[in-house]
């Protein structure tokens, strides 16, 4: 993964014409047929992302023409009378995101601290390693797990919890259900998935803060704490912002884990211990026996998990950008 | 990333300089940066202990020769036409996607620099890693199966779509690390520019790009929902990737867990020990060949 993207200040390469002086010019020809092949395949990017825009909108219509705005703001999807709308799965997608961002962001902000700054310098690239492989267990595997060994032997503790906290007001509200497979769950295993994201882009932030900044606060009498509070955290706030969005959009698009583990049941609700359901999980639960309207429909919910991911990313890539820039000093 | 000064003698600097309210903050910091590392490592230490002890008993000989069993909730059968399809299916993406990714790279830092062509390209690329790879398989639903039909090959280029914008941004990466001393030597001899690039930029970053290819075919072989919608569901091999449905090893996974049968989920286990083994190997040959590489360069 790359975050801090581009040093445009050494690009392009190669040190200019000056060898088309001395070749005649069926050379010259090879070299912009040779030009060309390779904007051509850089211009698929933007054909595939155009593609996907078109075609998926495209099977999508019927479902948008029908619903109209109602597809994102009706909370009734009953597939065999022809009603669908969204709202349930988009919240679905949204809560089980955002309990993934709590739980995985401090976790990630500390490994990537740790590694960077606080870890014994032996310790560095094993922590490095451990996050690689983390982030290579494809997403299945963690449904699998989740499904079979977490969902199974979680449930008690949710239990506990919401029997703990019933009559107690705003805890009660949110802790609350006794379902194995859940936001809660799902939002569990989304945290494992994108902590590696989240903690490998941020490191790569904290590693441009210059040693100068550090010394300094060394050099003041500062402990290691305040020395990360005063010169790495404020240098790195915007790449840390932006990794986090990228681990939101990652959380937001993934399919299999979750729709092993939130347990298919769209509904709007506060308590994280009962079943839901988000975009993704139910267009992979109900493609193979969806037909005509109904499968536009969930392509439909393809279409909106894009556009919202899109925004998701490309705002994110505007917060790195911006500090990508001041790091530079430009 | 500066050890400034040895732990040990920062922590006597800090017990006779500093205050206690300062120390245990600090202190705390640290319990919290470690305990996190921690937090991060039981999960994966769970997963994969799980995937071994109960996906090992599954594997024999029969498991990579015999097709996949008629009964899914009894045990017996093989599941070697789910390991030849996401071979099979990883391979085909990776011939789309490499050459396509690396011509891409190329005109993004050998020719585009900081044009607003290559500006644009490198936003989309960026954009495109995060579209989620369900999307990618609605795509080549729309645009592939409906027309020609549940195949291989729409897996292919799902996941194919999903590898090009990692490939890009790493070799793009790779190529920048080519000191422009080569390039300008090369163009000494009268090597045209597109030379160079063949023989001696390509070379000289051969294997950083090696590694990026690697992480990003280990990354898509492990992909489960671009393959559901687009490769259909078979039990028995199929080579063909252009003709008629195949399975893979992640779908065989997905669709085993959702079964309450014993025997259904220990074959989802012993895919799952499968699979992993197949990225991990990707994954650890890909560091070993960067590093490789990072070494020659610092000698």
């Amino acid at each position: 993964m790359t975050l801090l993207t581009h040093d445009d200040s050494v690009a392009p390469a190669g040190g200019g014409d000056a060898s088309s002086l001395l070749e005649p010019t069926s050379g010259r020809r090879g070299d912009s047929a040779f030009k060309v092949v390779a904007l051509v395949a850089g211009l698929v990017v933007l054909a595939i992302l155009g593609l996907i825009a078109v075609s998926t909108t495209k099977e999508a219509w019927p479902a948008f023409k029908q619903e109209g705005l109602g597809f994102v703001t009706s909370s009734t999807w009953i597939p065999a009378e022809g009603k669908f709308g969204a709202l349930a799965f988009i919240y679905g997608t949204v809560l089980s995101s955002l309990i993934a961002l709590v739980l995985a962001v401090p976790v990630s902000l500390g490994i990537a601290l740790y590694a960077n700054e606080a870890a014994p310098r032996r310790l560095r690239k094993p922590v490095v390693y451990v996050m690689d492989l983390l982030a290579a267990i494809p997403s299945v595997v963690y449904g699998l797990w989740g499904i079979i060994v977490l969902a199974p032997a979680i449930q008690p503790v949710y239990k506990a919890i919401s029997g703990a906290v019933e009559d107690i007001p705003v805890l009660g509200w949110f802790f609350n259900g006794e379902s194995g497979r859940s936001y809660m769950t799902a939002g569990i295993i989304l945290a494992i998935m994108i902590t590696p994201i989240v903690t490998s882009l941020s490191r790569e932030v904290i590693a441009t803060v210059p040693s100068a900044q550090r010394e300094a606060a060394y050099g003041m009498g500062a402990t290691r704490w305040e020395m990360i509070r005063a010169a790495v955290l404020p240098w790195s706030r915007g790449g840390i912002v932006g990794s986090v969005m990228l681990g939101l959009g990652r959380a937001m698009g993934e399919t299999i884990a979750v729709a092993l583990v939130i347990g298919s049941q769209p509904q709007i609700t506060t308590h994280l211990f009962e079943a839901g359901d988000s975009m993704a999980a139910v267009i992979v639960n109900q493609f193979g026996e969806a037909s005509g309207i109904h499968r536009s429909a969930l392509i439909g919910l393809g279409v909106v998990l894009f556009g919202v991911t899109i925004i998701v990313n490309v705002s994110a890539r505007g917060i790195v950008g911006r500090f990508d820039r001041r790091s530079q000093g430009a | 990333m500066t050890d400034l000064i040895s732990p040990d003698v920062e922590r006597l600097l800090l017990d006779a300089t500093t205050s206690r309210s300062r120390r245990i903050k600090n202190r705390l910091a640290s319990v919290w940066m470690l305990g996190a590392l921690l937090v991060a490592v039981v999960p994966l230490a769970l997963v994969i202990g799980y995937v071994l002890f109960k996906g090992i008993g599954q594997i024999s000989v029969a498991w990579f020769t015999e097709d996949l069993p008629t009964i899914t909730r009894k045990a017996g059968g093989g599941m070697g036409p789910a390991i030849v399809g996401t071979l099979l299916i990883t391979l085909g993406a990776a011939v789309m996607a490499i050459p396509l990714g690396i011509l891409g790279a190329i005109y993004l830092h050998e020719y585009g620099g900081k044009g607003r062509t290559a500006r644009l390209i490198r936003l989309m690329a960026d954009v495109m890693t995060g579209v989620p790879s369900i999307v990618m398989g609605l795509f080549v639903y729309t645009v592939w199966t409906l027309t020609f039909g549940l195949n291989g090959f729409g897996g292919s280029l799902a996941l194919g779509c999903l590898m090009l914008p990692i490939i890009i941004r790493t070799t793009e990466e790779m190529l920048r690390l080519v000191p422009d001393e080569l390039r300008q030597a090369s163009y000494a001899l009268g090597n045209r520019k597109w030379r160079t690039i063949m023989t001696v930029v390509l070379p000289a970053s051969f294997g950083g790009i090696t590694s990026g290819v690697m992480i990003a075919i280990a990354r898509a072989a492990g992909e489960t929902a671009p393959l559901v919608f687009t490769i259909g569901a078979a039990r028995n091999l199929n080579l063909n990737i252009f003709e008629g449905p195949m399975t893979a090893l992640s779908v065989q996974i997905f669709g085993n867990a959702q079964t309450p049968f014993e025997a259904a989920q220990s074959r989802a286990w012993g895919a799952a020990l499968t699979l992993v083994a197949i990225v991990f190997a990707m994954t650890i040959l890909a560091r070993v060949v960067s590093s490789r590489v990072a070494r020659r360069h610092a000698a």
